[in-house]
């Protein structure tokens, strides 16, 4: 059990608790602009949660998953808010 | 959208998204990645210049026609799956052959890689003709 190990878990243990949160605020948001900010911030937890694991298990090919998962939310976020933007309302 | 910051960051992550793809697949066989994945990436960096400008600018940017990216990838499988069928061997096997370059070490080739090729150009044509498709309308 070295500091790193116990570090990770105690990390991990809280990014879950925050997307606890995260994904209330997403099934409950009173307008569609609460839940794009709710599934950004869902996936910006889980690229945090890939990067910790990859420290967790020592295993550097895991960061690639990150690396795209970031990528793609970038670009989906942006693909809801022209809709928004298009739609007229938020 | 008409907006300088997206348009700004657009232009500083097309190239950088494209880079990530060819990354992806050609470390595709031996790690996490391959065809499909960089076909995705590939098809996310489109799409973003397709948010940032409009779909005529993006077409330009692609020179090519999804329909014949799709054609084309289906093309590039289907000849590394038949080129171990010419030589006598099962319909799909894995053809390995290589080079040397010195200081570098040595560079495997097979069939595995053109597969992945023609993967990747499918996956890029379909995704970005479901996207100009969809903005369009």
């Amino acid at each position: 059990m070295t500091l790193v190990s116990i570090v990770a878990e105690v990390t991990l243990s809280m990014l879950t608790f925050s997307m606890f949160f995260a994904l209330m605020r997403l099934a409950q948001g009173p307008t569609l602009a609460d839940r794009v900010v709710a599934l950004d911030l869902t996936s910006t937890l889980v690229v945090g949660i890939i990067a910790i694991y990859t420290i967790y298990v020592k295993e550097p090919v895991l960061l690639q998953a990150a690396v795209v998962l970031a990528l793609l939310s970038f670009v989906g976020t942006i693909a809801f808010a022209t809709y928004v933007e298009r739609r007229g309302r938020p | 959208m008409n907006s300088l910051i997206l348009h700004t960051a657009s232009r500083l992550l097309h190239p950088l998204l494209l880079l990530y793809a060819v990354y992806l697949l050609f470390s595709g066989h031996n790690v996490p990645g391959g065809g499909f994945c960089a076909g995705l990436i590939g098809a996310a960096s489109f799409a973003l210049h397709t948010f940032a400008h409009d779909v005529p600018s993006a077409r330009k940017l692609l020179r090519a026609d999804p329909h014949t990216l799709i054609g084309t990838g289906l093309l590039f499988a289907m000849g590394s799956a038949l080129l171990s069928a010419f030589r006598g061997q099962a319909f799909m096997t894995g053809l390995w052959g290589g080079f040397d370059l010195s200081g570098l070490g040595h560079v495997s080739v097979g069939t595995p890689v053109i597969f992945d090729t023609g993967v990747f150009l499918v996956v890029l044509g379909v995704t970005l003709l479901i996207i100009f498709t969809l903005s369009e309308s």
